[in-house]
């Protein structure tokens, strides 16, 4: 096994708990000493000499693969952006224009994928649950980029490690609000996970239509008004309400929707003070969040989320690189 | 303004089970004491007359906005002081539809020249379309006391469901008829012995119960407030009873003519007697009115539907179903509880207290500081109903004829007189 990282921060990590993870699906596939020392190597590239000149030997003469169902822009560029600089090989494939739009169902493109020997599997899917199905029949890593309405670890992660950054001291003991709307959210349910794994307290805020029935059971305490919610909370994280769910059937409207649940100063100060607002994006400003709070840099973590998503995901294909046999031992 | 003082009166307060002799005063629109009295001010002899406070009428439909030839809020006022009747609900089933806070605001301003209260059902639904959610909230906090979508249900579960979670996030009250609508679309009387002699298409009284029963089980899923909206059979009388049995927030509504009239009343194709729901069987009445008796249904509403001749004067299917009762909630009342059919306290708490505890109102009740919105009923009098001495634009009613005992002598409104007899 190629350890020409050793000297690295993951060789430091993982000397006594290598990363043994094949696929990265969900954030409750990992122990927390692997969120911890992702994290880690998160923060590592996080240093833009680091991540401006990486080594490119850590994937050289991988591939990596971005197989995206639905429309995305910061997930897909910065996984495509993490693989170059890492040095692998990597391909975008468009859906939209490929044998998928003829029919071929989702095993049948896991077959073709795995015929071309991929390394790494970057998938997003509308349905929950179908990037595991493809983890079952391909041969290389499948990394979930968000399924349906059930999980996106990468988020997760660079929200936690997003956290990391604006409080040194770790994420145990904070107070975190997850506000809006949690039923669709994928981004939400690994939130909680994660959040919870690292020692917060974790909110939910929300209307009712927007929160599930037994949301208070995911590990967090649930609140249907904004006032309640984000009191003593030390980041408050906004989630997208898509437009078509405004007009009636979960909310009336976007004018109902802001008064109540959009984020301005006036709800933005029921939380601590100085609490830091992150949004996983895009964002649809004047609904769920003001422009005035989203483009405040002392309390807005939104553009820092995306420049750490980079790095956290260079560190989860690093990862799993690492974690991969060689092909001498997969020969054997 | 000066005092008013009612004397030699006898004070039944629902509220309070006070039914006893004494008298009140009454200064700048609220009630300042009550019982033994010393009297001041301008003095009431109501020589023994009965005391209770204005009722307030749940479920009033007028035609304003949009259909001022049906009934205006001026006509419908006049209709209510006239039977007693101080606060109004009015439904949203106007032209446009009360579904946004504007309307809201506009009716409540327009109403408070009034000799009466206006409060407002807002739509639940955005043009009563049955699917997409009104502004539930911000309506709530411009002044809707209760969401409503009118005459018809909510046919969509998956709908009612968010409805009614999305509204118990606001303490809001949801009202939704018991109607199953693939039982009772297109139907013109109850069905029995009777509609299928007459040739009528009908509804079974289980479409009710199906909708309670459907109604009840989200209440009690998401713990929304819900009023099982103008209940008239056994059946969902029924289904309401066991929902009060494990303590759900589920009350009941009926409309007076359903507790006055059965179906033999269509008699020979009565169009004015065509009601929605349809007048169903003396044994449906029966038990609706001991349901009352036992407090098991909360509130008594008039239904009040004014509808010009022309939409009534017309072969008994395809005339307009609804009438007028603002004038008439009280006195026919008064003739169930005359004919030992119905005990006093508990019809007057059905149409007094307990809807004022439902809407969350300061009247509907007889104490010191509540508004001194009260009604002498003489409970005695016998007297022929004729429609049209009613006071409403329009005079659809199926008591035309009738004979009543007991009604409203004098109407009080915030310490001044706005009906006499």
């Amino acid at each position: 096994m190629s350890l020409a990282v050793d000297d690295t921060i993951l060789g430091q990590a993982t000397r006594d708990y290598p990363f043994s993870k094949r696929h990265c699906l969900s954030v409750s596939d990992f122990h927390r000493v692997d969120i911890e020392n992702l994290l880690r190597l998160g923060e590592h590239y996080l240093n833009l000499d680091v991540q401006k000149s990486p080594d490119r030997s850590v994937l050289s003469g991988k591939t990596l693969i971005n197989l995206f169902f639905e429309n995305s822009t910061r997930t897909e560029k910065s996984f495509e952006l993490a693989g170059k600089r890492l040095g692998a090989d990597v391909i975008s494939m468009q859906v939209a224009s490929s044998s998928i739009k003829k029919g071929e169902t989702l095993l049948d493109t896991a077959a073709t994928l795995n015929a071309m020997n991929p390394d790494l599997l970057v998938i997003r899917h509308s349905a929950s649950g179908a990037p595991s199905l493809l983890a079952q029949k391909v041969e290389c890593s499948v990394i979930n980029a968000g399924d349906g309405m059930h999980a996106h670890p990468t988020q997760a992660l660079l929200d936690a490690l997003t956290l990391r950054q604006a409080f040194p001291e770790g994420l145990d003991g904070l107070r975190i609000a997850i506000c809006g709307d949690i039923l669709h959210s994928r981004v939400a349910r690994s939130d909680v996970a994660l959040f919870n794994m690292l020692g917060a307290e974790v909110r939910l805020v929300g209307p009712p239509t927007l929160v599930p029935l037994d949301a208070d059971m995911w590990g967090a305490e649930v609140f249907h008004d904004m006032e309640s919610g984000l009191q003593g909370c030390d980041v408050v994280m906004m989630l997208r309400l898509q437009l078509e769910r405004m007009s009636g059937a979960f909310v009336p409207s976007k004018r109902e929707y802001f008064h109540y649940y959009g984020l301005d100063r006036k709800k933005l100060g029921f939380a601590k003070p100085n609490a830091f607002v992150m949004h996983p994006g895009p964002m649809n400003r004047g609904v769920e969040i003001s422009s005035e709070i989203a483009d405040d840099p002392d309390v807005s973590l939104i553009t820092r989320q995306v420049e750490t998503g980079v790095a956290m995901r260079m560190a989860i294909l690093h990862a799993l690189a690492e974690a991969q046999p060689t092909s001498a031992e997969q020969r054997s | 303004m000066s005092a008013l003082s009612i004397v030699n009166a006898r004070l039944i307060d629902p509220a309070s089970g006070r039914d006893e002799e004494g008298g009140l005063v009454c200064e700048d629109g609220k009630i300042l004491e009550i019982g033994d009295i010393i009297p001041r001010g301008d003095i009431v002899d109501a020589r023994g007359l009965i005391l209770a406070p204005g009722l307030i009428d749940m479920r009033v439909r007028t035609g304003e906005p949009g259909l001022e030839n049906r009934e205006t809020l001026e006509t419908a006022s006049r209709a209510a002081v006239a039977g007693g009747v101080t606060s109004v609900v009015l439904m949203p089933e106007t032209d446009p539809v009360i579904d946004d806070i504007s309307l809201v605001d506009y009716l409540i301003r327009k109403g408070s020249d009034l000799p009466v209260d206006i409060h407002i059902a807002g739509a639940l639904t955005k043009k009563l379309d049955g699917k997409s959610l009104t502004e539930i909230g911000l309506m709530k906090e411009a002044g809707a006391v209760i969401f409503s979508n009118g005459s018809q249900p909510i046919r969509d579960a998956q709908t009612m469901r968010r409805l009614m979670s999305y509204a118990a996030n606001f303490n809001a009250l949801i009202a939704n008829r018991a109607v199953e609508p693939t039982l009772s679309e297109g139907t013109v009387a109850h069905e029995s012995n009777l509609s299928s002699r007459l040739g009528l298409n009908a509804a079974p009284s289980i479409s009710e119960r199906i909708m309670a029963e459907r109604d009840i089980a989200l209440a009690e899923l998401t713990g929304g407030r819900i009023l099982i909206d103008l209940i008239s059979s056994k059946a969902a009388l029924e289904a309401v009873k066991t929902a009060k049995a494990k303590d759900l927030d589920v009350y009941s509504s009926i409309s007076i003519n359903h507790l006055c009239l059965n179906e033999v009343d269509i008699g020979d194709y009565r169009s004015f007697a065509k009601l929605d729901p349809p007048l169903r069987e003396e044994s449906d009445r029966l038990a609706l009115l001991e349901g009352v008796n036992q407090g098991e249904i909360d509130v008594i509403v008039s239904d009040h539907d004014p509808r010009p001749a022309g939409e009534k004067r017309l072969p008994y299917s395809e005339a307009a179903s609804g009438a007028v009762g603002l004038e008439l909630l009280l006195a026919a009342g008064l003739s169930q509880v005359a004919e030992g059919h119905m005990d006093l306290m508990a019809f007057l708490a059905a149409v007094t207290c307990n809807p004022a505890d439902l809407l969350g109102l300061d009247t509907g009740r007889l104490n010191s500081g509540a508004p001194a919105n009260f009604v002498l009923i003489d409970p005695n009098k016998p007297w022929v109903c004729a429609s049209n001495n009613l006071k409403s634009r329009s005079k659809n009613t199926p008591f035309d004829g009738r004979r009543l005992t007991g009604r409203a002598v004098k109407t009080f409104y915030q310490g001044r007189e706005v009906f006499s007899l």
